[in-house]
């Protein structure tokens, strides 16, 4: 299969439009939920006008948040799949920027000495592109995630040691989801990365905040840890918008990778209750898109 | 809990009447100021030109589009989607904010700390909070941007909103050292030895 670059740039442009406009499937059912169980009458208010928000978006074809977010283009690439790598990334590129210009949207990403905003979405290095690849035939698949601020200012990593054990990893996570409070737009989906190098570690906690609710960790110690984390999780009253009640998270997920006999590491990472996402999927049939 | 309708601007009398857990809805003018904003106006040396005494601003970048200086948008942009940032970021910009330009209340989402809590108590000023993230709903809620101050700061522009019926926003922090924020996170601290408990964590 052979991909046309174009579609590649107009597909670009069309996931993070779709992405900041159309709320997950996964997501709304994650929100009716908490909404069910949620006992709090303020974290019950709270939680009504965020579900009111999604509607308002739909049903005036506007974006849910204001805020645009850090554009995260993750490419999976099947087998047989033919293109330039290069000129994959720069369509990319080009579509991320059009979408901001076209529709029009704003940019939040600036450079991060002078703060110069180029009013594109991009700058060194953003968006943030992601290479994968998987035993599919014939499909490319390219997911887009706004990464929204408010949540991403609260991301920790903790070189723990290998003595301090399980034990430093559960008690770091439930550190900074008080420590968080209501700055990162909860109820969120706490990610949490465990094993790895110090990069590898956070690049994980990133992967399960923005993985679907409902999906669980294919490492059966990682699917251990987010079950016992996300019962617990609620119970801390932090609650929608850090104003009390129920509705913290909508779970916590876990991701691992090996690691070095002595090394400990742990990060965290949200995503905000705007658990924006959008998927552009090419076989050769065509393009359809998804979440 | 009460609830109050205003009409900007308002007085500290107003203001000071406004306890923790009340509500507020909002009409007439709304300004828009964030992080780059409050850089330049109080570490650069910067003035704005708008008389902010006894107003409104709320956290916020909003995204805009540009059509050119018209009737309905006189200082040329159309407001696409207006939404609200996280208000920690800018703790230190609150007391500045009200002692050179009279502002008295403050909207965002998350809080704010000790230092705000201070200058609203002695100068007389509360933070509303909005539900952050729900920007399409809040959008429904702006009339028009009216004019628009430092603009080369754009998004982070100063904006002047005209809005209508803005809200309900809930009182969380109030002139009397009445602060949600505070009573929800001591609270959920408290939690946190019988949660690391439940999870097997040995202390």
């Amino acid at each position: 299969m052979k991909i046309d670059l174009q579609k590649i740039e107009d597909a670009s442009k069309e996931i993070y439009i779709r992405a900041l406009k159309l709320l997950p499937p996964d997501i709304k059912q994650g929100f009716a939920r908490l909404d069910k169980t949620e006992t709090d009458a303020t974290g019950k208010a709270v939680l009504g006008t965020m579900i009111r928000n999604i509607k308002v978006a739909e049903d005036t074809n506007n974006l849910l948040c204001q805020d645009t977010g850090i554009p995260i283009y993750n490419v999976v690439i099947g087998r047989g799949v033919e293109f330039d790598g290069f000129a994959l990334k720069q369509a990319i590129v080009r579509g991320c920027a059009r979408a901001t210009k076209e529709h029009p949207f704003r940019s939040s990403v600036v450079h991060p000495v002078t703060r110069q905003n180029a009013q594109t979405s991009c700058g060194r290095s953003i968006p943030v592109i992601n290479v994968e690849f998987s035993d599919t035939p014939e499909t490319l698949s390219i997911e887009m995630i706004p990464k929204g601020s408010g949540s991403e200012n609260n991301s920790w990593l903790k070189m723990a040691i290998p003595a301090d054990g399980i034990d430093a990893i559960k008690t770091f996570v439930i550190d900074c989801v008080l420590e968080a409070g209501g700055k990162t737009c909860p109820p969120t989906i706490v990610g949490v990365g465990v094993g790895g190098t110090a990069d590898l570690c956070v690049h994980l906690s990133k992967v399960a905040a923005t993985r679907p609710l409902g999906s669980s960790c294919d490492d059966p110690e990682g699917a251990k840890l987010e079950v016992e984390l996300s019962a617990v999780v609620n119970q801390l009253g932090v609650g929608a918008q850090g104003l009390g009640g129920d509705s913290t998270a909508f779970a916590v997920h876990v991701e691992t990778a090996a690691t070095h006999i002595t090394l400990n590491p742990v990060a965290v990472n949200m995503q905000c209750h705007s658990a924006r996402r959008a998927r552009a999927t090419f076989t050769p049939a065509g393009v359809s898109y998804g979440y | 809990m009460a609830h109050y309708d205003f009409n900007m601007p308002v007085s500290e009398a107003q203001v000071r009447a406004l306890q923790v857990n009340d509500t507020v809805t909002l009409n007439g003018t709304l300004f828009g100021i964030r992080d780059a904003t409050y850089i330049h106006m109080f570490d650069r040396g910067r003035k704005t030109h708008f008389d902010m005494h006894g107003h409104a601003v709320i956290h916020t970048a909003p995204n805009v589009k540009w059509t050119g200086e018209t009737e309905a948008n006189p200082a040329g942009y159309a407001p696409v989607c207006v939404g609200t940032t996280t208000s920690a970021r800018m703790e230190r910009f609150t007391r500045p904010l009200m002692e050179q330009y009279g502002v008295r209340i403050t909207i965002g989402k998350g809080g704010l700390f000790a230092a705000s809590q201070a200058a609203f108590s002695e100068l007389g000023g509360v933070y509303l909070a909005i539900i952050g993230g729900a920007a399409a709903l809040e959008t429904t809620w702006i009339e028009q941007i009216e004019d628009v101050d430092l603009d080369d700061l754009n998004p982070e522009s100063l904006w002047k909103f005209r809005v209508k019926d803005f809200g309900p926003l809930l009182v969380a922090m109030d002139s009397h050292g009445g602060n949600l924020y505070t009573e929800v996170n001591k609270a959920a601290r408290d939690k946190r030895a019988g949660v690391l408990a439940s999870l097997g964590v040995k202390t």
